[in-house]
């Protein structure tokens, strides 16, 4: 019978695998200093800008790809890639009703609602498509408050000292290759700013879409919070389903200043490929967040079920004293996707606290890997740190590996790790069909419950999606 | 209420039950018995739907229906529920949420809207006294960190809230002390009716001293070998099985 369900499943189509045809501008493939001239000329950026994108170009002309990632996949070549591709239709929009009709249905097939006067309450939403934000909601609700949360492009032009002052300065371009790449040839991402002693009243969310044919999507976010201030942010990807392998390499740096809390929240369901491992994104990003205050907090939560290679490790650089820096993870894959994810907590300041809490779920004959890194540095006095990494299999034919790194320079510091891997059990799946649940609703059951801590750190809103989320990813995966 | 006729299976390439035959009527408690390895809980696997075990011939009529031709969640619908030998642990799924989807799969398939939440809160207050269970047990994930005694009241418990036709209950006296078996027995017993039927699977005369069978049968080989009344129990208890394996020599 199970058999039966997974054969029946593995067919199951990725539900977000449609293109949308809306004409789009699109520079031929390849990549040189030409090119980057380019890019931030359609964008009318500034001079500095340019030059700061053309010294990322040259850092990167001297990097190597890293190999250290537990993780195998043909080398994107960088020379077939077009850089720059935006829906061609993009006017400066006075309201959103003014949308393109296309872009729209594509939105509304995604589930995403831009209607301002239906969600007064909602989410406030920065759309973007391939290479540039096509739309933003809430902003003059926001603007009253003082907080800005635009496209980076918008915020280059309209709030450019800002930008300068923290651009980079979390992740600089020489942190890695793929780091370097994107500060080189960024078209988008969404900038967000939100002043002094401001509690954000929404939750700010930022949608990615991949939808143009060999383009590869390199967007940037910036994201400060002042002084005393909170933001909640999400962030939520899809692509179509495509025969070759896209390219998706994000820089989102955070900076919390004193006393500041961000929570950043991440549903990323790239398209994984297909069942047999063909096509699929490429998702190697970076992301840091600075909690440059005293008492500041930065945590991540992340739900990961798509892309075919996930490369990726939201960090925080605990330099405030008694800052906070957490990492809640759940990480799901299937097939023949692989992920090589995990988080980097630095502590720097005195009596800095981190967690970890990081779920991994391997089913079909996927890779599963976590890989984290806590540092305790000679400065941080008191430092506590506390991870716990779970494993989940499947299947037979699945793997999960862990690779945790614990460098600890201060006598003072205190530092935990649990780790546990642990097979569903057929016993767990017939326990729940001999009281009347289905397969899948079993499935679900005991996975959601697995990684019930983690969920529990989503918003509302995402929580749900993502219970719905990990189900459909793990439909029939059992064996 | 269940109707066995000659039923064979086998897991792997051993052949377990040897053409069992067992009817159990509406209201009535029949205990099976027997050594080890006799294949008391393959019939209650087989019956409840386990994938490991092959049914090779006979046939099972459930109701009115074809037992081995339904899927187990079809089974348990139906009004089948087994009481575990070794009940699973479901780490952070909390046991009220776990129960509310199973009554609630019942309940659809029986025509029937969903408990409104203040009536499932009733009914699991009334039938969680049952076995004494701890308000606090029902709110913790399903089996985890449970004593031995603790996941066996638990079993009981989600039988009054399901309300089965015929309950199977898996060697439930197994790992309990003498307190936890009155309980256990004392929710069974609350249980009882004249539509509903059990089957209780043990080794030992001691769990029938509180559940008091109509029909004892003694399973030997894969065969009911010997049925008798309540007596029986006390018989064997007395003699040993090596009597049993005696006479059917």
């Amino acid at each position: 019978m199970i058999m039966e369900i997974l054969d029946e499943i593995t067919g199951k189509e990725y539900e977000f695998g449609f293109t949308t045809n809306i004409e789009s501008d699109k520079i031929s493939a390849g990549l040189n200093e030409d090119i980057i001239r380019i890019i931030s000329k359609k964008k009318e950026e500034p001079e500095w800008l340019l030059e700061w994108r053309l010294e990322a170009f040259r850092i990167w002309e001297k990097m190597q790809e890293p190999a250290w990632a537990h993780v195998q996949y043909e080398k994107p070549d960088f020379q077939a890639i077009s850089y720059y591709s935006a829906p061609k239709s993009k006017p400066k929009l006075n309201s959103l009703d003014e949308l393109d009709p296309e872009l729209r249905k594509t939105m509304d097939r995604l589930g995403i609602s831009i209607d301002e006067q239906k969600r007064l309450n909602g989410i406030a939403v920065d759309f973007v498509m391939d290479s540039v934000s096509v739309a933003t909601s809430f902003k003059e609700k926001l603007g009253e408050l003082g907080i800005i949360f635009c496209s980076i492009s918008e915020a280059i032009r309209e709030h450019g000292d800002l930008v300068k002052q923290y651009l980079g300065t979390v992740v600089p371009r020489t942190d890695n290759f793929y780091a370097a790449l994107n500060s080189a040839v960024f078209t988008d991402g969404s900038f967000c700013y939100i002043p002094k002693g401001v509690r954000c009243p929404m939750e700010l969310s930022t949608y990615f879409r991949i939808n143009e044919a060999g383009t590869g999507q390199f967007e940037r976010t910036l994201l400060i919070a002042d002084e005393e201030s909170y933001v909640s942010y999400l962030e939520g990807c899809t692509a179509p389903q495509r025969d070759e392998n896209q390219l998706h390499a994000a820089v989102v740096e955070l900076v919390a200043l004193e006393k500041a809390e961000i929570k950043y929240s991440t549903v990323q369901n790239w398209y994984p490929g297909d069942k047999d491992g063909k096509g699929g994104v490429f998702n190697f990003v970076t992301k840091r967040g600075l909690c440059a205050g005293y008492k500041s907090k930065i945590s991540w939560t992340q739900v990961e079920t798509g892309s075919a290679v996930t490369w990726k490790y939201p960090s925080c650089v605990l330099k405030g004293d008694y800052s906070v820096g957490e990492f809640y993870s759940v990480a799901v894959t299937n097939h023949h996707q692989q992920a090589d994810t995990g988080t980097k907590m630095i502590h720097i300041g005195n009596h800095t606290h981190s967690t970890i809490i990081s779920k991994g779920i391997s089913a079909g004959n996927s890779n599963n890997s976590y890989r984290g890194l806590v540092q305790i540095n000679p400065s941080a006095h008191h430092a506590r740190n506390f991870s716990q990494c779970d494993s989940l299999l499947m299947t037979d034919t699945s793997g999960a590996h862990t690779f945790p790194y614990i460098e600890v320079n201060n006598s003072s510091a205190q530092v935990e790790h649990e780790a546990t891997t642990s097979k569903i059990g057929e016993d767990q799946i017939f326990y729940c069909l001999q009281r009347g649940l289905d397969e899948e609703q079993a499935i679900s059951m005991i996975v959601n419950g697995y990684a019930k801590e983690v969920l529990n750190k989503l918003p509302m809103e995402f929580a749900v999606e993502a219970q719905k989320l990990l189900a459909i990813s793990l439909e029939g995966s059992v064996g | 209420m269940i109707e066995i006729k000659n039923l064979q299976a086998s897991i792997g390439e051993k052949q377990i039950l040897k053409g069992l035959n067992l009817t159990v009527k509406p209201g009535e408690v029949h205990a099976i018995m027997g050594p080890n390895g006799s294949g008391k809980s393959t019939l209650a696997s087989v019956l409840a739907g386990r994938e490991d075990y092959e049914v090779t011939g006979g046939e099972v009529v459930f109701n009115g229906k074809n037992l081995l031709e339904l899927a187990p969640e079809e089974r348990s619908r139906e009004g089948l529920f087994l009481a575990f030998q070794y009940p699973v642990e479901i780490p952070g799924v909390s046991n009220m949420n776990f129960l509310k989807a199973a009554v609630g799969e019942m309940r659809k398939h029986c025509g029937l809207d969903p408990l409104s939440a203040k009536d499932f809160l009733a009914l699991v207050k009334e039938r969680s006294a049952l076995v004494e269970l701890d308000g606090q047990l029902a709110h913790r994930a399903v089996n985890e960190g449970f004593s031995g005694g603790e996941k066996k009241r638990n079993e009981v418990f989600q039988m009054a809230m399901l309300e089965p036709k015929l309950a199977i209950l898996d060697e439930t006296d197994s790992g309990l002390d003498i307190d936890a078996l009155r309980i256990v027995a004392q929710g069974v017993n609350a249980m009882r009716s004249p539509e509903r039927s059990f089957l209780v699977i043990t080794h030992y005369q001691r769990l029938l001293d509180y559940i008091v069978p109509d029909v004892v049968h003694v399973l030997y080989k894969g065969q009911i070998v010997k049925t008798g009344p309540k007596e029986l129990a006390l018989e064997l208890e007395e003699k040993g099985y090596d009597w049993i394996k005696e006479t059917v020599a």
